[in-house]
This record gives structure tokens, sequence and C-alpha cells, in this order.
């Protein structure tokens, strides 16, 4: 190769490293400056009293226990919704529906609610369901989370039944195996590492969501188990805090921030280890 | 064709086409399968073996533009008749397939799971059906101590005699085979050989396969196919040694294939 072409392909390597590098530290940069700051904020308010204590009124101590258990009680109301409907739909698409205009059509639908702006399903649940009963929710909040767990839940079960390799499926029709036992006894089964990952990540999504729970759940200064009242949950508090101009509020507010990271974190982690098993076997 | 006195048809094929959308597959295939007999379908890649293989039990079934005309008889019914109930026909006609497929479950419940299907048995019954099916497949005393442990944990070898094993619990009366050996090592492959040889005292085998001395081996019938088509059919020691037709010729003596 002559040498001078050597050279410029060097050259141009550098250029296209240094760029490639540098874009990198720039997204990791903000990341850690984000977690970092959150981190630092958010330790230096937890303390036991976090997990025993409701919101306090501005001036006095309290923690985020109702706010937590609001949060755990909606967004399990959720998932437990949305998650059987979403794996049925999925279950549909992916082996009765395999390339029907119906199931391409579904599946185009479904996208785009996955990327609909969440704001628009907490106020699509304000229209039919807040406004005809005329008070705010923990069963609104539970709707507008179980419609976000739906389209998270449809794609994965549908991706991950279809990696489920045809020669299984020929084989269980060759013992004489019918549709839904197959269904129900091989290929949820092959693919049950991908369709629990598909419910963590869809319960990771919704657990750091405010906009749904404006319009629906919106929030509760009390404890509250009664999910027919406005019921109180960490991101909306932590909203609410974080705006007020009381010290003691914000640093509720970084706390409550720092835990929901933590939880959906471990949730990722959990879902990529699972996913990484299943792909093993 | 010298036949014993005993020979029995277990399978008749009469004027079978076969249709992958609108092309022809399959053009006017006759040809019995004898009662407890092996036969093994040979010839090049593409021409129709394996297709042939998959009417057998309807496996087209699957796929919404495959099609056949003709007629297959089992015992004297006709299995391409729309009234013929699939799920029935497929546990009466069994299939290997060229990959091991064991399903995600123990090696105990890879066997169970098909008897069950449609059987009730008392748990010692049950036992006594997995031992006797994993012994006919020469797969017991590999696994006897490890029957809870995953299907999917064995070798390529051990999958595939787990998968006859699975086949031959369901006591079907025909054993279809796709190039059961394959994709196995030349040590797995004698065990399949050998299994085939055993299985074909009690049942009647169809075998596909690409490998020449594996038919001559296995099989006590050969049929040649070539682009679609049925060139000869005989014993196996006269296909291999005296064939009728220059293709048959041509073909097992490696001259093109």
């Amino acid at each position: 190769m002559n040498r001078s072409l050597r050279t410029r392909r060097q050259l141009s390597s550098l250029v296209m490293m240094t760029l490639s590098v540098g874009a990198t530290l720039f997204g990791l940069g903000f990341l850690a400056m984000i977690l970092g700051t959150l981190i630092f904020e958010g330790l230096a308010g937890l303390k036991l009293s976090i997990f025993t204590q409701m919101t306090p009124p501005p001036g006095s101590k309290g923690g985020l226990l109702n706010a937590i258990a609001g949060s755990l009680v909606m967004t399990t109301g959720g998932v437990v919704i949305g998650a059987p409907i979403g794996m049925l739909a999925g279950i549909y698409m992916a082996e009765y529906g395999h390339g029907t205009r119906f199931t391409i059509i579904v599946r185009f639908i479904n996208d785009i609610l996955l990327s609909a702006p969440s704001i628009i399903i907490g106020l699509f649940v304000y229209e039919i369901y807040v406004a005809e009963v005329h008070h705010f929710s923990g069963v609104a909040g539970i709707i507008a989370l179980a419609i976000m767990v739906v389209p998270v839940v449809v794609r994965t079960t549908e991706d991950m039944l279809l990696l489920v390799p045809g020669t299984l499926k020929e084989a269980a029709a060759a013992m004489g195996l019918p549709r839904s036992i197959f269904i129900r006894r091989i290929a949820m089964r092959a693919a049950r590492a991908g369709l629990v990952t598909g419910v963590l990540l869809a319960v990771a999504r919704v657990s750091g969501e405010t906009a749904p729970l404006l319009f629906t759940a919106l929030s509760n200064q009390f404890w509250s188990w009664n999910i027919n009242s406005p019921i109180a949950n960490l991101p909306m508090v932590i909203f609410n805090f974080a705006l007020s101009p009381y010290k003691d509020w914000q640093q509720l507010a970084w706390t409550g921030a720092l835990l929901i990271t933590c939880a959906v974190l471990a949730l990722s982690i959990t879902a990529r280890v699972l996913s990484a098993q299943g792909n093993r076997k | 064709m010298t036949a014993e006195p005993a020979l029995v048809q277990k399978v008749t094929i009469r004027d079978l086409k076969f249709f992958y959308g609108d092309s022809l597959a399959l053009k006017s295939i006759n040809l019995p399968l004898y009662e407890r007999k092996v036969t093994a379908f040979i010839g090049p890649s593409g021409c129709g073996k394996s297709t042939l293989l998959r009417v057998l039990n309807r496996m087209y079934d699957l796929y919404p533009r495959q099609r056949a005309e003709g007629e297959v008889l089992l015992d004297g019914d006709d299995i391409l008749a729309p009234t013929t109930d699939i799920n029935l026909l497929r546990s009466r006609i069994g299939m290997v397939f060229q990959k091991p497929t064991p399903f995600p479950m123990s090696i105990y419940d890879n066997i169970a799971f098909g008897i069950k299907l449609y059987e009730r048995l008392s748990k010692a019954e049950l036992d006594n059906r997995v031992e006797g099916a994993l012994r006919s497949a020469a797969l017991w005393d590999e696994v006897k101590d490890k029957l809870k442990s995953s299907g999917l944990s064995l070798s390529g070898g051990q999958q595939q005699r787990l998968c006859i094993a699975r086949t031959v619990a369901i006591q079907p009366e025909v054993i279809l085979l796709d190039e059961p050996a394959s994709a196995l090592d030349p040590i797995s492959t004698a065990k399949i050989e050998e299994l085939i040889d055993e299985l074909s005292s009690r049942y009647t085998i169809a075998v596909v396969t690409h490998n020449m001395q594996q038919a001559a081996r296995v099989s006590d019938y050969t049929a040649f196919m070539y682009l679609g088509s049925l060139i000869e059919f005989g014993e196996t020691p006269k296909i291999f040694t005296a064939p009728q037709q220059k293709q048959t010729q041509d073909y097992i003596t490696g001259r093109f294939g």
C-alpha cells in the first residue's frame, strides 16, 4: 500500500476515534453529574424515618412512607392489570395472527402507544374516568399505569415468542400437540426469561412516571390504602416537594428521587441478568 | 419386486402431488411403505425427499401456502382427506427432525409429556413407560440418574435419542426420520443407526438421508428421487448394486448430486 494513503487513513481513523470517544464522554459525563448530584443530595436525607413516617407539613419532621406505599400499590395494580392484557395480545400476535394484516396494524398502533408521551395517557384517563366520577383516585392512577404497561409487554411478549425456534413448534406439532398446549407448556417456558424481563422493564418504566399520575391519582399528604381516593406516590411527592420553597421538603424530594432511581436500577439489572441467563440456555 | 408373503403395505402413496404456493415440488409420486421395514428416501438436495416425508404426517398443514393432492393411505384410510383428525394422525405417525429439539423441561418430562397427552396413567405406569421409551432409544443407562435435569443439558447425540424416545413413547405405528443423524458425530450416528435397526422390528420407518452409505446400511427399501419425481424404488441391495435407471446409477456412484 502506498505510504501517503496509509498515513491519510491513519489520520482519519485518529480523528474519527477522537470524535467518538469525545461523544461518549460527553454523554457519560452528564449521566455521572446527574447521578452524582442525586446520590450526594439524596443520601444526605436518607435515614430510617424515611421508611417509617408520613410526608410532613412544611417545617416538621417526616418521611415518605405513604408515598412509597402508594407507589407500590399503584405500580403493582398497573402491572397486575396491564401485564396479562399485554401478554395475551402478544401471544395472539406471535402465534395465531402472525403475518396477518390485523397483527401488522395492531403492532403499528402498539408502537405508537409505546412512544406516546405519558402525559397524554394521564389526560386520557382524566377524560374517561376522573371527569366522569368527579374525583382523583388511586384507581385512576392504576388505570393510567396499566395503559402504559400494556404496550411494553405486548412488544416483548411478541418478540420473545417469535424467537422460540420454529423447529420446536414443528416438533411439538409432530407429536400431535394442540396449539394451545404448545403455547402454554412449551413456548412460554422456552421464552420465560424474556417474558419476565418484559414485565420487569414495564415496572421500571412506570414506577418513575409522574405525568400520568398528575391527572389521575394526584397525591395525598396522609396515609391511605383507599384506592378510590387520591393516593400518595413518590413521583408526585417529588414533583410537589421539589418545587416548594421549604428546605426539608426539598431534601425529601432528593431522597425520594434516589429511592426511585435505585429501584429502577435494581429492576433493570435483574432484567438484564434474567435475559442473559435465558439466552445462554 | 420379490415380495415376501407377509409383506403388508402400511402406507400407500398414490399419485401424490405437492405444491409450495404455485410451484410443483412433487410430481405424481407412487410409493409403498411396507410394515416393519425401513424405507430410505435418497436424492440430491431439493429433490423433494423431505417434502414427501412431511406430507406423511401432514406437517405442511402448519404453513398456509402449502398443499398436497392425491392419496396417502394409512391402513387403507386417506390421511389427506379433510376429515382426518390431524393430532390423532400425528400420534400414529411420529417424526424426528434433523436438529434435536428437546422441550425446555426435564428429561423425564420430555417423555412423559407426550404420553400424558393421550393416556391417563398412574405414576408407576408412567415411570415404566418413560423407562421403556428411554431403553428403546438406548439412552436409559446414560440418563437414569439424572431424569430430573433439563433435556437441554444433554449432548447433541443424546438429545436426538431423547427425541426418538419421546416419539416412541406415544406408541406410534410409523416413525418418520428426517436426516436424523446429519447433525451428529460419527459415534452418535452409529448409535442412531443401530437404533433404527432395532426399532424396525416394531415400527414402520421412513428415513430421509443425504448419506448413501447410511441408506445402504439401515434400510430394507430405497426410493431414489430427483427433481420432485420418484426415479426408482426397490430393495436396497438391488438399488445399490443393480439400479435399473441411469440416473440412479449416476447418483449412487457419485457422478452427480
